[in-house]
């Protein structure tokens, strides 16, 4: 994947569709749910784009990209961790 | 196999590159060979349930993603006790088999390749116990 110009303008990764985050917005547990009741195995995964590290680089992953591919998507709490 | 891994932690990618170059390239020859996602306020987190607001990360949750974009399988861990990767791959080839045989042959409990799948139909209702028993799985 060739490197792409990832500044400092997208600190964050987003949900492709989702409306511009007004301050504050994202922490609202109304809005929490409304995502989680939306994850459910058989439907379609939420479509995001991410800034990323890979392989010294710094790139941009857009989840639909990779169709026509199996993904694993792992999440996990935090670099430097232990487990 | 044919399987793309996408890591996601709250970290930026700063981070990742320091993460991979100072610690995980000592685990793992040429360090990490897959994207390390930069998660920042936990957006794409959220979007599968997985951010945990109070304390600001992502928590543990696997997914697995068919080539259509559906979610297939998801494990979702609290952060104190890790997956085990033999189960993802499993689970990988169990769907990758259905989806090969447009879902002719459906996976019993502890499928693994090399063991007896099952051909769902008229023929099969009631009749599991004939050709499969709990020793198979």
């Amino acid at each position: 994947m060739a490197e792409k110009a990832i500044g400092c303008a997208r600190p964050t990764g987003s949900v492709v569709g989702a409306p511009p985050a007004e301050k504050g917005e994202s922490a609202s547990p109304g809005k929490e749910e409304t995502h989680v009741s939306g994850i459910l195995v058989g439907r379609k995964a939420p479509d995001f784009i991410a800034p990323a590290y890979h392989k010294g680089d710094f790139t941009q992953v857009k989840l639909s990209d990779y169709l026509g591919k199996w993904v694993v998507l792992c999440f996990y709490p935090g670099d430097f961790t232990f487990v | 196999m044919g399987v793309e891994v996408l890591a996601a932690s709250v970290d930026s990618q700063f981070v990742h590159k320091m993460w991979d170059e100072n610690e995980l390239m000592k685990m793992v020859d040429g360090g990490v060979p897959f994207p390390m996602l930069a998660d920042a306020a936990g957006h794409v987190g959220s979007a599968y349930g997985v951010y945990d607001d109070e304390a600001g990360v992502d928590i543990r949750g696997r997914f697995i993603i068919d080539p259509d974009g559906m979610i297939q399988a998801m494990e979702v861990l609290t952060p104190t006790v890790g997956r085990k990767v033999d189960e993802t791959l499993r689970q990988i080839r169990a769907f990758q088999r259905v989806r090969e045989t447009g879902g002719a042959e459906v996976m019993p409990a502890g499928w693994e390749p090399g063991k007896k799948v099952l051909k769902p139909g008229p023929a099969l209702v009631g009749r599991v116990w004939e050709v499969w028993k709990p020793s198979d799985a």
